[in-house]
């Protein structure tokens, strides 16, 4: 080709990118449209895929259409980036007309997204992003943790098993340096100080970092009796990887947020992901007839085990579609479709008991102790040995007074001087 | 007299397209258009330290999401007038370009670019680690901008009657004698150095208006995004605001106002059509520098010349 030919191809090709840009019509009738936001690129990328295959699975099952109306699923990269994801929900909503916003996996992508949904109204649905403060001391009408949970809504029971059960009395803790761990090390810390034991040393770490061996040092010489690890992604991978190079596997127990031992970390892993604890409203490895249909069904599709993300995203779009047939698909309506949404209980979600949302718009579910142990084709996977039932975000506290106290951070972590 | 007749007929244009556009592109479009707007006076800035003093700066973001720090802290967290955090974030910005200057002004090439580097890097680590005041990862949340604004195309008019004062004064700026002088430092330091000019003073009062003008533009950002996160003062940005006005053309200041529409609208096109959305705009920066590598209002610019020279 030419240069001169290869410049005009060039100009024709932008011209007509250009057209659909020019003429979108605004439709009031037609789909039901579903804007979801998913980190397809950047650190999260392989979450953010699974996110996706979770959503659709249910589509795939049940078919695209909710109450006589085509259902139209417009997916967006929010690329783990807090800008990015904004500017692509305000693209959804604006140009795409989506109904509602749903997604996302990261505090700080979440939250971006929130302030847009804050501002201009929309409905936005997370069964992923846990950040408290979403459903706590910021809550906002329009935003509804569906099928989610808040990051130290877990954490708690784990704490109690640890001291009542186990009679664990020290920890020692060490999380990822960000607002979800910070909030899932607080749930634990402050229910296991006011239960009497004592949090004897916190360790933060930047996320991403390579190397653990000067953290594992230190754990090993606090003189605890347990370590409590928050830990998502590659950093889960390596932590426990290397937690068993040094020699402490067996000999520390570990006990774990929910994360950490997900099925997107430990599918890679051999032994060394064996005997982790922690806890959890979703184990792949329950018995109830519900989960095992799901983790059947999910396994047929994608050829491997269902992580925390494609069951969020999966009991997300079922919850919707419940809501959405409630309300005869009138999907315009947002007050209609937020009080759907908020009323809906879920008596079939692959969890195998009904799950129904507080007055807060966060999900209050039966929380299980869950335990790493082996499959017979040698993967590891989560299986549940205890069970809290109807644990809310708040645990034990009452809700207000829960919330005169600050958000957990580095700073405040909820421990009881003793 | 301010302008030359044909100038005249390219400010009546320019000014008749900027009013036209929420018009031509109503709704999200307007946003968008908004949002180039923003950027293009990101990189314009870039470009009077790149294109007319010769020293490629890889902190202009940083110093552009300073002054949206400032603005969302001051208003949401401070609770002060949005007027005054506009002004307190610009004269932020300006503050920082001056410790900035004044700590890589003396370099010049590749020093300079990983000064320059390293010190946006460090606003991005006290942005990331800072909690208290930043919010860390999360970011400050909020809406800033005063009531009028909340409307896309007043905020529009808003925002592009701060780009034509913000145009013109950059325009006037590197056409002054002042910026005169900043080409000649470009072309042979030496050269002004013995003509008798301070060429370090001149190149840090250069730093501190494009960092001024950078600042501007990181203001009307939080009015326009109501939303800060590190990732606004990452490198990130900073290279972003250095592609649109190498893709617009080095040197030629309204070079980046192309860049910027380029680099923003593929952004919004292309990722309708695929994910792989960021392949097709590094091919765009490969096609750029093969075919125009001085930028496309160089290679326009060149065109032209050799047109009339015939």
């Amino acid at each position: 080709m030419k240069r001169r030919n290869f410049i005009q191809s060039l100009g024709l090709t932008a011209a007509a990118g250009a057209a659909p840009w020019v003429n979108t019509v605004q439709a009031q009738t037609g789909p039901i449209r579903i804007g979801l936001l998913s980190p397809l690129t950047g650190v999260l990328a392989a979450g953010g895929k699974e996110l996706v295959e979770g959503f659709e699975l249910y589509w795939k099952q049940n078919g695209l259409t909710l109450a006589g109306r085509q259902v139209e699923i417009v997916i967006e990269d929010d690329g783990s980036n807090p800008d990015m994801a904004l500017q692509k929900s305000r693209r959804l909503v604006e140009q795409r007309n989506v109904h509602f916003l749903m997604g996302s996996v990261l505090a700080n992508t979440g939250l971006a997204i929130s302030e847009y949904a804050r501002s201009s109204g929309t409905p936005y649905f997370i069964p992923v992003v846990a950040a408290d403060e979403l459903t706590q001391r910021k809550a906002v009408p329009n935003i509804v943790r569906v099928a989610g949970y808040s990051a130290s809504q877990m954490p708690r029971p784990l704490a109690e098993y640890a001291y009542n059960v186990k009679k664990v009395r020290k920890i020692v803790t060490i999380s990822q340096d960000y607002t979800f761990g910070h909030e899932q090390c607080g749930g634990f810390c402050q229910t296991f100080t006011e239960l009497g034991g004592q949090v004897v040393q916190q360790f933060w770490h930047p996320i991403n970092t390579a190397d653990f061996s000067p953290y594992l040092a230190q754990i090993k010489n606090a003189g605890a009796d347990a370590v409590f690890v928050m830990e998502t992604g590659a950093d889960a991978n390596r932590f426990i990887k290397q937690f068993q190079n040094f020699g402490l596997q067996g000999k520390l127990p570990m006990y774990g947020a929910m994360n950490l031992t997900d099925q997107s970390v430990i599918r890679t892993l051999g032994a060394e992901a064996g005997g982790i604890i922690s806890s959890a409203h979703f184990a792949e490895g329950s018995d109830n007839a519900a989960t095992k249909k799901f983790v059947a069904e999910y396994t047929a599709a994608y050829e491997k085990l269902p992580s925390i993300y494609g069951f969020s995203l999966y009991s997300g779009a079922m919850w919707i579609a419940e809501a959405i047939k409630k309300i005869n698909g009138r999907v315009e309506d947002k007050t209609a479709l937020l009080n759907a949404v908020k009323s809906t209980e879920l008596t079939n979600s692959p969890l195998g008991r009904p799950v129904k949302l507080d007055r807060y718009g966060n999900p209050v579910y039966d929380v299980f102790i869950r335990e790493t142990k082996v499959r017979p084709d040698g993967k590891f996977w989560n299986v549940p040995i205890e069970v809290y039932p109807s644990v809310s975000q708040f645990g034990k506290y009452d809700p207000e007074v829960y919330m005169k106290q600050p958000p957990y951070s580095r700073e405040f972590q909820g421990i009881k001087k003793s | 007299m301010l302008f030359t007749k044909k100038q005249m007929l390219y400010a009546t244009l320019g000014l008749l397209a900027l009013s036209l556009i929420p018009t031509l592109f109503p709704g999200y479009k307007t946003s968008i258009a908004t949002e180039i707007l923003i950027f293009a006076m990101l990189a314009m800035s870039v470009d009077i330290m790149a294109g007319f003093t010769g020293r490629t700066s890889l902190c202009h973001g940083a110093i552009f999401g300073v002054a949206t720090y400032v603005v969302l802290h001051y208003v949401t967290v401070v609770g002060g007038s949005v007027w005054v955090g506009a002004l307190l974030g610009v004269l932020a910005a300006m503050v920082i370009s001056m410790i900035f200057a004044a700590l890589a002004i003396r370099t010049s090439g590749v020093y300079f670019i990983l000064l320059t580097l390293a010190l946006g890097m460090i606003v991005w680590g006290v942005c990331l680690r800072w909690t208290s005041v930043t919010g860390g990862e999360n970011g400050i949340r909020g809406s800033v901008a005063p009531a009028w604004l909340l409307n896309k195309q007043n905020l529009y008019y808003f925002v592009a009657a701060c780009f034509a004062v913000v145009t013109f004064g950059m325009w006037k700026f590197v056409n002054s004698p002042f910026g005169l002088t900043l080409k000649g430092i470009r072309d042979s330091e030496s050269r002004m150095r013995t003509l008798g000019y301070n060429v370090p003073l001149h190149l840090f009062i250069g730093f501190v208006v494009s960092g001024f003008f950078a600042g501007i533009a990181g203001a009307l950002y939080a009015f326009f995004n109501s939303f800060v996160s590190p990732s606004t003062v990452a490198l990130a940005q900073s290279v972003e605001g250095l592609l649109m006005a190498i893709v617009g053309g080095v040197g030629t200041l309204f070079g980046a106002i192309i860049g910027a529409i380029l680099v923003i609208s593929l952004e919004n096109f292309v990722s309708l059509y695929t994910e792989r959305w960021l392949m097709v705009l590094g091919f765009m920066f490969i096609f750029t520098m093969i075919f125009a590598p001085t930028g496309v209002l160089g290679a326009a610019r060149n065109f032209i010349n050799s047109r009339q020279k015939k």
